[in-house]
C-alpha cells in the first residue's frame, strides 16, 4: 500500500462545504470516474456489458442512470462515463477493462473532473446564474454537458429532486468553486 | 425644501420621507418617486443642460425616452453619468448632480454656444476643422474631445458586482402594461411558464397613470390586483425593473434586471444588476407607445414636456411641475391631460388645439386651431405666445405645457432583426412590420391599438394565439374604448429653431440644411445633423426629423423610411455585458497538482493560457529573475532538477486502429513503434505547416497515449477528433483527454535515474537496458500507486517523465524533493525549462509559429514518403520547398557579452540592411549558463549549408546589430549522449 497523501480539487485534505440559505454546495472527493466508449462494431455488445455492470439499461443522450450497482451517464455516441464512490473503486477503470474485454476502450477519468454537489430547496436559481440548462425542465437522472464561467461541465440531476452534481475540470476547481458560491451569493 | 408642486392622491407612500440631494441642495421625496418626480414636486424644473448649446432642459417625459432630464448618480466610485433622472427611482440619501455645465446649472458658461448657433449648425464640424490640416491632431481633436459627451467617468474601478443569468419560458412578455399584465394573466391562469418584464418598478404601465376605470375600479388598482394574482402563480415569473433590451435569434432575447440600483448600496453579494438571456419559445411585445412632441421655437425650455407626462406625474406621482399649465395638442388625449390636471387643482391656462372642430367638453378653454409659435423663461417656461385661428398672437401665462402630437408604437424590437415597421396612414405612425423575429408577436398600443379596452383584448388574444390556448380564458374587463384620431402634426410653421431631437440640439433648421446640402438618405441625416444619436436614440425626435425631410423631399414618410433600430433598446452599463467576468475572473485559471507545493516554496508564477506554472523557483539571497534560472539550469545539467509538466495535453487513444490512426495524424511513421516505446512526432496542418509536435507513447498494441504543447492541447484534441469523426469514420479508434487526470512530473539530470529509483517500486528495472531512451511503461511508485514512467528529454539530459493521478500529485513532488536532497533536486520553472530546450535547439512555440513547415524545422526527412498522412502531400508542395528555404540554426554572438533578441533579422555581415536583404529571423533567445552567453534559434535561408558563417542580427525595433556566428542548433550534447547515459 503507497503512503502518498490525496489532495482534493480545491487543495484541502476534507471536502469543502459551504452553505447559504438552504443550499450547501459539497466538494465530494468520493468518485471514482471512468469513461466506457464502444469499439467500432461493438455497439450492442458494449451496451449489453454496460447493463450489466448497471444491472439497468444503459442511460441514452442527455441522461444518466443513477441509483444502480454503478451510476453512469451519456457523453456521446457510444460513450459513456461510469461513477463509483472512490473509496470502493478506485481502480474502476481496471475492473471495467477486465469486464469489457475488447468491446470498449476504457480510461481511467477520476481525477480528471472535480466533483461539486448542489443541494436544497433553491438550487434551480443558482444554475440559472450559472449556465444556460433549464434545471427546472430537468428531470431526476437528467445529465448534460454544458458549460459554466467557460468551463466545460457536466451536470446531472440527482434522483433527489433539490440536489444537482457539477463535474468540472480538475485543474479549474477553485475557479468553479468560486462561481458557484459568488451564484449562491447572489441568487440566494 | 418643501414639496410646494405635490398634489393629493399618487402612488407614493407619504408615510416614508426619503432625504436626497441635486446638486448640492438637499429635498425631500417619498417611495414611488423618481428623482424627476421628486425634484418637481419641489419645485426643480431645471434639471440639465443640453449637448450643444448648453440650454437649460427639465424632463420631457417621464419614462425611458427621456432626452433632457440626464444627470450623474451616486458619487465617488459608483457615479454613473447619463442617467435618466425620469427613471431612477427614489432613495434615502439619493446624491445626483446635473452635468455637461459649468460652473453651476443655473450659470452655465458654455451657454455662449447658443449665442453663436448661427456658427454651430448641423455639421459644423466637417466644416470648421478642416483646415489647416497639422491643427487636427494637435488643436481640434483635444477641443472636440473634450467637448464631447454629456457626463464624466469617475475613473475609479466600479465596487458592485454584475451577475448574468439564463431564463427559460413558454412566453416572454415584455411589458406589463393593460395589454401585457392580461396576456401575462391569460398564459399564466392556462399554466403555461411565463416571464413577465417591465422597465419600471412598478407594473402596471400606463394603468398608474391614468383615472379611468377597469371593472369599476381605478385603473392602477386593477393592474395591481393583477400583478398581485400573477406573483401567487407559481409558473409566472415577474422581472419588474428589467427592460428587454435585445432581440436575438432563436426566440433568444436579452434584458437587464436592476436589482440594487434602487438601493444606496447593494447588500452584500448580491449584484447591482444583471444581465439575462432569455430562451423563449414566444414573445410577445407589449412595450406601449410614445407620445410624440410637437416642434415650434423655443419648445425646449424646462416646463415643457410631453402632455402625457404631466398626466403621469399628476396622477402617478402626485407631482406637477407648475401650478398653471398649458396643453399644446393636436388629438384628444391632449385634452384628458387637461382634465385630470384640472381635477388635480391644477389651472389650466387653455387648451391649444390645432384642430377648428377641437371639442369644448372640459372646465377649461379651448383654443380651437391655435398654436404655440414661441415661449420665454430664461431657465423655466413663464410665457407661451400663441398664434390663434384668426391670425392674432396672445401671450399666455404658464409654467408647465404639456405637448401632444400623438403617439408612436414602440416598434423597435419588432426591428432587432433587420425587419422594417410599416406606415399605417390611419395612426399616422409606424406600426410593427410583417417580419417580426421568429416568434413574436405584439399587442397593445406597440401594435397600434391605443384604446384600453383594445390593449386588454388584444393581449389576451394574442397570448391565446402565441401558446394555442383552448383553455378557458379570463373575461376581458370593461375599459375605455375611445376610438383615436390621429393627424400628422410635426411642427409649426415657420418655425426654425424648434428642437425636434433635445438631447442632440438638432433643430427643425438642421434638418432643412441637411436637405439641402445632400444628406438627403435618412441615415446621412442621421450622420450629419445627429438626429436620433445618443443616449435616448431618437425615442421621441426621429418621427419628427423623418417628416420634415420628407416634406423637403416630396416624399411620404414611409418612402424616406426609418434609421435602423438596434439593441440596446436603453443605455446599458458595459459591467453588466462583463458580468462576473472581469480582473482575475476574466478566464477561469486552472492550476497545475504541484501549484500549492510551488506556492509555499515561493515560486514566481507565470499565466500561460489558462494555466498558472511556476516560472522559476527563487531562494535566499537571489536578487534577480536570471539568478535563479541560471542556478536550475546548471543543478538540471549536473545533477537532478524537476519540473510539473501536467500543463502539456494528454490525450488517451485506443482501439484496435490506434497505430494506423497515428500514423495518419503524424508525419512520421507509428505504426511500427513498439509497445513499451515512445516516439516524437510532427503534425502537420492540411496545408503542409508544422501544427503541433509532441510525443506519443504505446503503452498497449491498442492504446497509446499522446503529449501535445501545453498551447495546442485543445486544438489537437479537435484535430484529432475532426478526424476520427469526419475522416476516417471507419477506423476503430476512441479518444479521451486524460491531460488533467494525471500529474505529469519530468525528471531530468544526470541524477535522475538515482532518484526515481527510490521512487518508483523496485519491481521496475530503470537500468539503461531495463528501461532505455524512449520506454514507456505502467509502474508503480511508492509502495503501489499506479503511476506512468516515459523515458524522454526535453532538456537534453538523461530525463523521465512520470505521471500519478492528479490528486497524489502534490505528494509525489514532495517525496520527489525529500529524496532528492542528497542529490541536490532543485525544481526547476518554464524559464530554465526553455533555457534549457534552446541548448538543446528543441523547437517549441516560438518555432511553430504557423509559417514553419518540417524542412525549415530541420525535420524535412522526418516526413514519410512511404505512408500517406495529413499534410505530408502539400508538404511537398515546390514553394515550400525552395534552394533557399528557411532552415533552422543556432546563433551565438561572436563577442559573448553581446545580447542576441528574438525577432532579430539576420543579414549578411556586410551590405545593406533591408528587406531585400533578409536572411531569416531569430525565434528565441536565452541566456545560456551552460555556454556562458546569449544563445538563439533561428530560420536562416539554406541554413544548413551555413554553419560557420559570420552574421549580423539587426533590430529596427531596438535599434541595435549584433555580429553572430551562425552554428548547430544543437548547444548542447549535439549527439544525444547524456540522454541515451
Amino acid at each position: 500500500m503507497h503512503d502518498l497523501q490525496p489532495l482534493n480539487p480545491l487543495g484541502g485534505a476534507g471536502a469543502d462545504h459551504f452553505q447559504v440559505a438552504a443550499v450547501t454546495l459539497t466538494e465530494n472527493p468520493n468518485v471514482a470516474l471512468a469513461s466506457v466508449s464502444a469499439r467500432h462494431g461493438f455497439s450492442d455488445a458494449c451496451q449489453a456489458k454496460l447493463a450489466e455492470f448497471l444491472g439497468a439499461p444503459v442511460p441514452m443522450a442527455g441522461k444518466a442512470r443513477l441509483g444502480t450497482s454503478l451510476d453512469a451517464l451519456w457523453t456521446g455516441p457510444d460513450q459513456w462515463m461510469v461513477c463509483a464512490p472512490f473509496a470502493t473503486h478506485e481502480d474502476l477503470a481496471t475492473q471495467l477493462k477486465s469486464g469489457f474485454g475488447d468491446t470498449a476502450s476504457i480510461t481511467e477519468q477520476t481525477d480528471a473532473w472535480a466533483c461539486f454537489d448542489l443541494q436544497g430547496v433553491g438550487i434551480e436559481n443558482v444554475m440559472e446564474r450559472l449556465c444556460n440548462l433549464n434545471l427546472r425542465a430537468m428531470a431526476p437522472a437528467d445529465a448534460t454537458r454544458s458549460t459554466i464561467d467557460h468551463m466545460g461541465c457536466f451536470v446531472i440531476r440527482r434522483l433527489a429532486q433539490d440536489s444537482v452534481r457539477i463535474l468540472g475540470p480538475r485543474s479549474s476547481a477553485g475557479s468553479l468553486h468560486h462561481a458557484l458560491v459568488t451564484a449562491m451569493r447572489s441568487a440566494l | 425644501m418643501t414639496q410646494s408642486n405635490r398634489l393629493s392622491g399618487g402612488q407614493i407612500d407619504r408615510t416614508t420621507k426619503l432625504k436626497f440631494v441635486f446638486d448640492g441642495k438637499s429635498y425631500f421625496g417619498h417611495p414611488g418617486d423618481t428623482l424627476a418626480s421628486a425634484l418637481l414636486a419641489n419645485n426643480v424644473r431645471l434639471m440639465g443642460r443640453s449637448f450643444k448649446y448648453h440650454r437649460p432642459r427639465g424632463p420631457l417625459s417621464a419614462g425611458s425616452e427621456e432626452p433632457n432630464a440626464i444627470v450623474e448618480l451616486r458619487g465617488g466610485n459608483r457615479q454613473e453619468p447619463n442617467t435618466r433622472a425620469t427613471t431612477a427611482e427614489l432613495y434615502d440619501g439619493l446624491f445626483a448632480k446635473s452635468q455637461n455645465r459649468w460652473p453651476g446649472l443655473a450659470f452655465d458658461a458654455m451657454a455662449i454656444n447658443d449665442r453663436l448657433s448661427n456658427f454651430l449648425t448641423a455639421g459644423f464640424y466637417y466644416k470648421t476643422f478642416m483646415w489647416p490640416a497639422a491643427f487636427w491632431e494637435k488643436v481640434y481633436e483635444p477641443i472636440i474631445r473634450k467637448a464631447a459627451g454629456l457626463g464624466s467617468l469617475s475613473m475609479k474601478a466600479d465596487p458592485d458586482v454584475y451577475d448574468k443569468g439564463y431564463l427559460h419560458c413558454d412566453l416572454l412578455i415584455i411589458g406589463a402594461g393593460p395589454a401585457g399584465l392580461m396576456a401575462a394573466l391569460t398564459a399564466g391562469r392556462a399554466g403555461k411558464q411565463v416571464l413577465l418584464a417591465d422597465e419600471d418598478f412598478r407594473m402596471g404601465g400606463r394603468l398608474n397613470a391614468e383615472t379611468f376605470a377597469i371593472n369599476d375600479a381605478p385603473a392602477d388598482a386593477w393592474a395591481a390586483a393583477a400583478v398581485a394574482e400573477l406573483s401567487s402563480l407559481a409558473n409566472v415569473r415577474l422581472l419588474a425593473r428589467t427592460t428587454v433590451i435585445g432581440a436575438f435569434d432563436h426566440g433568444i432575447y436579452s434584458a437587464v434586471e436592476r436589482v440594487s440600483d434602487h438601493v444606496k448600496t447593494p447588500l452584500p453579494g448580491k449584484p447591482r444588476q444583471i444581465l439575462w438571456r432569455i430562451y423563449a419559445q414566444k414573445a410577445l411585445l407589449c412595450a406601449g407607445a410614445t407620445e410624440r412632441p410637437i416642434a415650434f421655437d423655443n419648445n425646449d425650455r424646462p416646463g415643457i414636456m410631453l402632455a402625457s407626462a404631466l398626466r403621469t406625474y399628476a396622477n402617478r406621482f402626485a407631482a406637477s411641475p407648475a401650478k398653471r399649465v398649458a396643453i399644446f395638442t393636436n388629438n384628444d388625449d391632449g385634452h384628458r391631460t387637461a382634465a385630470d390636471l384640472r381635477a388635480k387643482g391644477i389651472k389650466i391656462a387653455a387648451v391649444i388645439d390645432t384642430r377648428a372642430n377641437a371639442p369644448l367638453t372640459g372646465d377649461y378653454e379651448v383654443l380651437r386651431g391655435g398654436q404655440v409659435i414661441d415661449t420665454q423663461g430664461r431657465l423655466g417656461l413663464t410665457f407661451v405666445t400663441v398664434r390663434l385661428a384668426n391670425g392674432e398672437t396672445r401671450l399666455l401665462e404658464c409654467g408647465a405645457l404639456g405637448v401632444s402630437g400623438g403617439w408612436n408604437p414602440n416598434v423597435h424590437l419588432t426591428c432587432h432583426q433587420r425587419g422594417r415597421p410599416t406606415w399605417d396612414d390611419g395612426l399616422a405612425a409606424f406600426v410593427p412590420g410583417g417580419t417580426l423575429p421568429p416568434g413574436m408577436s405584439v399587442a397593445g398600443a406597440a401594435n397600434g391599438v391605443f384604446s384600453t379596452h383594445g390593449a386588454l383584448a388584444s393581449g389576451q388574444a394574442a397570448a391565446v394565439d402565441a401558446l394555442g390556448l383552448s383553455s378557458p380564458k379570463p373575461d376581458v374587463p370593461v375599459a375605455e374604448d375611445v376610438p383615436v384620431s390621429q393627424t400628422p402634426f410635426w411642427y409649426v410653421e415657420g418655425c426654425s429653431r424648434a428642437w425636434l431631437d433635445q438631447q442632440n440640439d438638432v433643430t427643425v433648421k438642421d434638418v432643412k440644411l441637411s436637405y439641402q446640402e445632400g444628406f438627403r438618405s435618412v441615415e446621412h441625416l442621421k450622420r450629419y445633423t445627429t438626429l436620433g444619436m445618443a443616449t435616448d436614440q431618437g425615442k421621441t425626435s426621429n418621427m419628427g426629423g423623418l417628416a420634415i425631410m420628407a416634406e423637403l423631399a416630396g416624399k411620404s414618410i414611409p418612402e424616406v423610411g426609418t434609421t435602423m433600430y438596434r439593441p440596446p433598446y436603453t443605455p446599458t452599463a458595459i459591467g453588466v455585458l462583463a458580468g462576473r467576468m472581469r480582473g482575475m475572473e476574466f478566464h477561469p485559471t486552472r492550476l497545475t497538482p504541484s501549484h500549492h507545493w510551488a506556492k509555499e516554496r515561493g515560486a514566481v508564477f507565470v499565466e500561460v493560457g489558462n494555466w498558472l506554472r511556476a516560472q522559476w523557483f527563487p531562494i535566499e539571497g537571489e536578487t534577480h529573475w536570471r539568478q535563479s534560472v541560471d542556478r536550475e539550469v546548471r543543478a538540471t545539467r549536473t545533477s537532478v532538477g524537476v519540473c510539473d509538466c501536467t500543463t502539456l495535453g494528454k490525450i488517451d487513444v485506443q482501439g484496435t486502429d490506434a497505430a494506423a490512426f497515428l500514423n495518419k495524424a503524424y508525419c512520421n511513421g507509428f505504426a511500427k513503434l513498439a509497445v513499451g516505446k515512445t516516439r516524437y512526432g510532427l503534425m502537420l496542418r492540411e496545408d503542409g505547416i508544422a501544427m503541433d509536435d509532441g510525443t506519443a507513447a504505446r503503452l498497449a498494441e491498442d492504446h497509446f497515449v499522446v503529449t501535445t504543447t501545453t498551447a495546442n492541447a485543445v486544438k489537437v484534441y479537435q484535430h484529432l477528433e475532426f478526424m476520427r469523426q469526419c475522416l476516417y469514420p471507419d477506423m476503430d479508434v476512441q479518444l479521451i483527454s486524460t491531460t488533467e487526470g494525471w500529474a505529469q512530473y519530468a525528471v531530468a539530470g544526470p541524477n535522475s535515474r538515482k532518484l526515481l529509483q527510490k521512487i518508483v517500486d523496485p519491481a521496475h528495472d530503470l537500468s539503461n537496458e531495463g528501461f532505455p531512451f524512449m520506454a514507456c511503461a505502467n509502474v508503480t511508485v511508492c509502495g503501489g500507486l499506479r503511476a506512468r514512467l516515459f523515458r524522454i528529454s526535453f532538456s537534453g539530459e538523461l530525463a523521465f517523465e512520470i505521471a500519478v493521478p492528479s490528486r497524489y500529485g502534490d505528494a509525489l513532488m514532495r517525496r520527489l524533493m525529500d529524496e532528492g536532497a542528497e542529490f541536490g533536486v532543485t525544481p526547476y520553472g518554464t524559464e530554465a525549462l526553455g533555457v534549457m530546450r534552446i541548448e538543446k535547439g528543441h523547437a517549441a512555440g516560438n518555432e511553430l509559429n504557423g509559417t514553419t513547415t518540417a524542412l525549415n524545422l530541420g525535420m524535412g526527412r522526418m516526413v514519410s514518403k512511404a505512408k500517406d498522412s495529413i499534410g505530408s502531400v502539400l508538404s511537398r508542395r515546390e514553394g515550400l520547398n525552395t534552394p533557399d528555404a528557411l532552415i533552422a540554426v543556432g546563433v551565438k554572438p561572436v563577442d559573448p557579452e553581446e545580447k542576441i533578441t528574438a525577432g532579430g533579422h539576420l543579414m549578411n555581415a556586410s551590405g545593406a540592411v533591408n528587406a531585400a536583404h533578409d536572411q531569416g529571423y531569430v525565434t528565441s533567445a536565452a541566456y545560456s549558463p551552460t555556454l556562458g552567453s546569449m544563445i538563439g534559434l533561428a530560420f536562416l535561408k539554406n541554413g544548413a549549408a551555413r554553419h560557420g558563417e559570420t552574421m549580423r542580427i539587426v533590430s529596427p525595433v531596438t535599434k541595435s546589430s549584433v555580429r553572430v556566428e551562425i552554428v548547430s542548433a544543437h548547444f548542447v550534447d549535439p549527439e544525444g549522449e547524456r540522454l541515451r547515459a
